[in-house]
């Protein structure tokens, strides 16, 4: 029955058994999961779901995740951009320790991320009180929630550009250089050009993944409702008030959000990938 | 090394960038733990509620690693080696769970499995609690760090072609001798880098286990959400010793990983 499914056939055994136990697994672990909120999510009704979602509440921490997750994917494409342009393109002391640390966020715990971002910016802390001289407040505000997303989804832009940026021999510029362009000339009219279509695709991953970002972002948010709870925090507040019907509703926009976002980039990427391998 | 004074000016931002976004965090978590000394440390780490939350964190680690290294190893096997319709589709389904956010992944496990679902019904009637204990836990952690494995496999597999796997079996190797002497070999660092990124997500989830652990303390608490624990009781030493552990165990598989990578291009 299964080996029906193959186009070509490979001298190599065992496609039965890894390609059973693959899907198997993807059916347990993350298909019947999601399901099963589809499921419950389905049962409750179309008016009762829209007063779950047209709360304002619930509005209000839709706004303040879209919004703080757009801020924070800007900071990310800026930052993440120069750190893998110096990491690629120069060689200087510390360059590998440098390239090492990028993944730092993804290696550590949200909840450590958290815990320490809030005290670094809390307004006696070593960076919040130079914020609070100049008048802005970073923990219990967006702008917490902000700087709380972007650290965790730092290394999405300069993992992605990076490799790009090393096939993209110096060259180009040369060429450009000899043909009368100016040094920011070619940056953004030759470099920029070609690296859109993978910063585009990291900075989509960073938007992503702060959007579900939860661990780092609790501890320095404040948590006021109308004002800094994001979704994920009131999904866990409806949960813990056996509210399972509204924790769903909730889920379920956040859900179908970041899955419109993975297809999307991954049909960006794949397109991209035929375009290189010259298909 | 650079020549012109506006490629060094870029390098200082990076510096800039680097330190105030990576290794200050890293410095304050030792600023704030050893802040009154080394003896609330040892006594914090000494405590029973970590050395539990230890013990736990190390025990669903110990579950969930192996089992998303099978599942990794056998689905990057799967989608690399032959051509069948749906081999996109499986390389996609494998992404969802980077894409979810974590508190949502744990939703859907306690909508599937808690008490008040019919399978969690039928479960509890025969005595069997998934949810708010250790089960679930490991559950919604697989579900969390099981697209490392393939992730890392795949466009390694891809890349090394498969000629060699394909000589052995036409002289007559046994698929499990190809896996085992030709494949493994060839993978073994990326193998390692895979399990070093599952356990290093494994020991740090905080969303979904936070959603179906139940928040038991000296029963259900791994050292992420411990932290949030003493977090809200003011103990800042205890928070932060705790944090310091795990700021540990990043910077090994930072290291780790970086070993790793290159072991696997030379």
């Amino acid at each position: 029955m299964i080996a029906l499914l193959r186009t070509r056939h490979s001298v190599l055994p065992g496609f039965t058994l890894s390609f059973s136990l693959s899907v198997l697994f993807i059916c347990l672990v993350i298909l019947l999961p999601l399901s099963g909120l589809a499921m419950h999510v389905a049962g409750m009704g179309w008016d009762n779901y829209w007063g779950v979602i047209s709360h304002p509440r619930s509005l209000a921490s839709f706004k303040v995740t879209v919004l703080s997750a757009a801020g924070a994917s800007v900071i990310n494409a800026v930052v993440g951009l120069l750190l893998a342009w110096v990491i690629t393109r120069y060689r200087f002391p510390g360059r590998r320790l440098m390239d090492a640390l990028v993944d730092l966020p993804f290696a550590l715990p949200t909840a450590v991320a958290g815990l320490t971002l809030a005290a670094l910016f809390a307004d006696n802390g070593w960076l919040g009180q130079w914020f609070s001289i100049a008048g802005v407040k970073v923990s219990y505000s967006w702008v917490g929630i902000m700087i709380a997303m972007s650290f965790t989804s730092l290394p999405f832009v300069v993992r992605t550009v990076q490799p790009v940026l090393e096939d993209l021999t110096p060259d180009v510029e040369e060429a450009a250089a000899t043909l009368g362009a100016s040094p920011t000339a070619s940056f953004f009219k030759v470099i920029l050009a070609q690296l859109t279509p993978a910063l585009l695709t990291g900075t989509g991953l960073a938007f992503t993944r702060s959007l579900g970002e939860y661990g780092a972002v609790i501890f320095i948010a404040g948590n006021l409702p109308y004002e800094t709870e994001i979704v994920s925090l009131l999904v866990n507040i409806r949960l813990e008030e056996y509210d399972f019907a509204s924790a769903s509703a909730l889920a379920s926009i956040i859900l179908i959000a970041s899955l419109v976002l993975l297809f999307g980039i991954q049909s960006i990427q794949s397109r991209l990938t035929r375009r290189w391998r010259g298909g | 090394m650079p020549r012109y004074w506006h490629q060094w000016a870029l390098i200082a931002a990076a510096f800039a960038a680097v330190i105030l976004m990576l290794v200050l965090p890293l410095a304050l978590i030792l600023h704030q733990a050893f802040a009154q000394g080394v003896a609330p440390v040892l006594e914090a780490l000494s405590s029973s509620d970590m050395g539990h939350a230890i013990r736990l964190t190390l025990v669903v680690a110990a579950i969930t690693v192996p089992v998303n290294l099978l599942f990794g190893i056998l689905l990057a096997w799967c989608v690399t080696h032959y051509e069948f319709r749906g081999r996109k589709l499986l390389t996609t389904l494998i992404d969802i769970p980077f894409a979810m956010s974590p508190v949502v992944a744990g939703l859907c496990y306690l909508v599937v499995y808690g008490s008040q679902s019919l399978l969690g019904q039928w479960l509890s009637d025969w005595n069997v609690q998934l949810m708010f204990a250790l089960p679930g836990m490991v559950m919604v952690t697989i579900f969390v760090s099981c697209p490392y494995v393939a992730r890392v496999l795949i466009p390694l597999m891809q890349s090394q072609g498969q000629d060699e796997e394909e000589a052995a079996v036409l002289m007559g190797a046994s698929g499990w001798q190809v896996f085992w002497y030709v494949t493994l070999p060839k993978i073994r660092w990326a193998l390692l880098y895979g399990v070093v990124l599952t356990n290093a997500r494994a020991v740090g989830e905080f969303g979904a286990v936070s959603v179906v652990s139940g928040l038991i303390r000296g029963e259900t608490l791994t050292l992420p959400l411990l932290i949030q624990m003493l977090h809200e009781d003011y103990n800042t030493v205890g928070a932060f010793t705790a944090a310091g552990l795990l700021a540990a165990m990043a910077l090994i598989t930072l290291l780790l990983k970086t070993v790793l990578e290159w072991r696997q291009r030379v």
